[in-house]
């Protein structure tokens, strides 16, 4: 894995965007060949879709020939729901781009029949082409999407029910009233991620900082669901100062001294200007 | 990018890059525009998977919904008082040049007359949607006769009535009024007797009851709004001065009497002559959310300066004072709609949103109409305003469509 780590969560959150951005240039994707990006929700990836829009603002970048995929939804929650990840992805990406809704895909957690919605998202991945680059973050209990501890590290998009430190987690967002928080979600498996041709994952937080460990430092384990990612070939943990503070300290050093080539991936940063 | 047509053949609009009054703020986002109503553009992105045909950059301008005039007598020379064998050719022509001060609907109003005016006038104004033509007709406003003689001030007194008694009410209105079609709302005095009945009778109808022209005390109006009375015409004007032990209709903006879940709304003339700005702060104060401008323009509004005839007078305009031609009488209002939400803001100090809602929001919940006037909530009608910062209007909208633009050659 490369682990990429920045001073503070406004320049990871610009790596992370600046990374996104050249992907999607370097592919050069056209009406025959769309990029397929695997999309996160929550307060992590915030500044990085802020980045991603400026890029756009500027004409730097397009979402033109780019299909998404968000990894999760609630089920049961009124698509309309402020706290939907449907109203999520609205207000914070896709109201400021220029992506075709037909291709802006989240899992609908309000169909008649859940199983069948989420067979029906595992083949439109597969219709796309499979997910090039597949952004995630990571929750406090180490989970992926909602993939709870405890998930098989195999599994493929499916209903899952949230554990306790997610409710608790989301709490915040439903006015801190418990009752309020849904209790089932749809989400893309941890298969389904490993099948992306790359991962990039980011954590920030002191809060993210023990489930960053548990991730990389100990060994694959089905309770700490990001670990999964040990075994893939292509996966990039970008985060903050803070989330490094329960690795070691030979860890953070060695993976600091290596920023002078990890940089080279978001430095030039590229333009849809430049043909 | 072309729409996605699923739901609707008709094409999108996006106006962008403008601050949009939504939620009591003024906010970052775009309009979306189809067919004449205010789009979900969320909706519109999830369920049809549609985006915009035409993109509108607006400058970043303010984004208000369209002025609602709810008392305004007549103006450009036309008043709609006047018996006429074309009352609409006025109405149009008022209707066109509303427009430029930024009012997509309005209440042509009619001062105390004789039966026969009634009876001639009214089956010629009808309630009609606004357009290129020009602003909307939303109903008449009856600006008396059942008023008090002693506070009739610019009305003519012979043509002053009363209710015959409490059973004959309807008969009496439909006696001076001829019917009560396309008639949005009523002023009158609440102290003539039997005007209780009246207001019940009134407010069955789907009219709106406001109380003006009055000597009334509190208690007299606080039961005229039990039964169903919910404005107040010009507040101060015409009525009894507040006194702290008997605070007559005043004193409904404090009243503890107004049942619950209606609101007292109240006209306040904001030209800065009609009512002194010390005045005008102290009502927004006691009652922000129940204050609507209202022009009470006369037809002498929009004539340049300088000497007029109106009918039988001879009227002088100079600058906003309207005079009896020779003295220092005053004759009426001749600001426009735009020119008081500015003087109502800067007399105040109030937030932007508050003068902007004074001439929309609240005109449309008195009369009722909030679900698809006076807001720029998802399935609104689209009418509405661009503004600059210092509120002057650049360009109307009626149901999404442009319907008058400044053009530099304009003056003010």
């Amino acid at each position: 894995m490369r682990l990429v780590i920045l001073d503070d969560y406004n320049l990871a959150s610009e790596w992370a965007a600046k990374y996104i951005r050249n992907r999607i240039i370097q592919f050069k994707p056209s009406a025959n060949n769309f990029f397929t990006l695997g999309l996160p929700t929550g307060s992590t990836p915030y500044g990085c879709y802020q980045k991603l829009i400026e890029y756009y603002r500027c004409g730097e970048l397009s979402f033109k020939f780019v299909k998404t995929f968000n990894m999760d939804e609630y089920v049961g929650l009124p698509r309309a729901h402020p706290e939907s990840y449907h109203s999520y992805m609205w207000n914070n990406f896709f109201k400021y781009i220029d992506i075709d809704p037909a291709n802006a895909h989240i899992l609908d957690g309000n169909a008649e029949d859940l199983e069948a919605e989420c067979k029906s998202y595992e083949r439109k991945i597969a219709e796309a082409g499979g997910i090039h680059l597949f952004v995630g973050g990571i929750g406090p209990d180490g989970h992926i999407a909602f993939n709870e501890p405890g998930s098989s590290l195999v599994s493929r998009t499916r209903v899952k029910t949230l554990a306790k430190d997610t409710i608790v987690a989301n709490a915040r967002f439903f006015g801190n009233d418990l009752s309020k928080v849904p209790t089932m979600a749809l989400t893309v498996g941890v298969g389904t991620v490993m099948d992306a041709k790359e991962v990039m994952i980011v954590i920030t937080g002191a809060h993210k900082a023990f489930a960053l460990y548990k991730a990389i430092e100990e060994g694959v384990n089905h309770m700490w669901t990001v670990s999964a990612f040990q075994q893939h070939p292509h996966t990039i943990f970008v985060c903050d100062e803070d989330a490094t503070l329960e690795l070691r300290v030979k860890t953070v050093k060695y993976f600091k001294g290596l920023m002078h080539v990890h940089n080279k991936l978001v430095d030039p940063v590229l333009s849809v200007k430049d043909k | 990018m072309p729409s996605n047509k699923s739901v609707s053949e008709a094409p999108i609009t996006q106006l962008l890059n403008c601050r949009i009054l939504r939620d009591h703020r003024l906010q970052n986002e775009d309009l979306w525009v189809r067919e004449g109503k205010i789009l979900d553009p969320e909706k519109l992105f999830f369920d049809e998977q549609a985006y915009a045909d035409n993109q509108v950059d607006c400058g970043g301008a303010i984004v208000a919904p369209g002025f609602i005039d709810v008392q305004i007598n007549g103006g450009y020379g036309v008043d709609f008082s006047q018996a006429s064998d074309d009352v609409s050719a006025g109405i149009s022509l008022v209707a066109q040049k509303l427009l430029e001060h930024g009012v997509t609907s309005f209440c042509p109003t009619l001062v105390t007359s004789p039966p026969h005016i009634y009876h001639k006038v009214l089956p010629q104004i009808k309630v009609q949607d606004g357009g290129p033509h020009g602003a909307g007709v939303l109903g008449v406003h009856l600006e008396g006769p059942f008023i008090s003689a002693k506070k009739k001030g610019a009305h003519p007194e012979r043509f002053l009535r009363t209710f015959s008694g409490p059973d004959t009410v309807m008969a009496d209105l439909m006696d001076v009024y001829g019917g009560l079609d396309n008639v949005a709302l009523v002023t009158l005095a609440p102290e003539l007797e039997g005007s209780r009945w009246a207001v019940s009778e009134l407010c069955q109808r789907g009219v709106t009851v406001s109380l003006g022209h009055s000597v009334a005390n509190l208690s007299q109006a606080e039961e005229a709004v039990r039964h169903g009375a919910s404005f107040i015409t010009h507040l101060f004007n015409a009525m009894l001065p507040f006194h702290h032990r008997d605070p007559g209709i005043v004193g409904l903006l404090t009243s503890e009497h107004i049942p619950a879940g209606r609101s007292v709304y109240y006209g306040m003339i904001a030209d800065g002559i009609h009512t002194n700005p010390a005045a005008l702060r102290i009502a927004h104060r006691a009652h922000p959310k129940g204050l609507v401008l209202v022009t009470d323009a006369i037809a002498a509004m929009g004539l340049g300066p300088g000497r007029h005839k109106l009918g039988q007078q001879d009227v002088q305009i100079c600058g906003l004072h309207v005079y009896v031609a020779g003295t220092q009488t005053l004759s009426g209002s001749i600001a426009t709609m735009d020119m008081c939400v500015r003087h109502f803001k800067h007399a105040t100090g109030c937030r932007v949103e508050e003068a902007l809602e004074a001439a929309s929001l609240h005109p449309a919940q008195l009369l009722g109409i909030s679900q698809s006037k006076g807001t720029l909530d998802f399935g609104s009608h689209a009418d509405f305003v661009l503004l600059d910062d210092e509120l002057n209007v650049k360009a109307t909208f009626i149901s999404g469509q442009e319907v008058w633009r400044k053009t530099t050659q304009e003056q003010q």
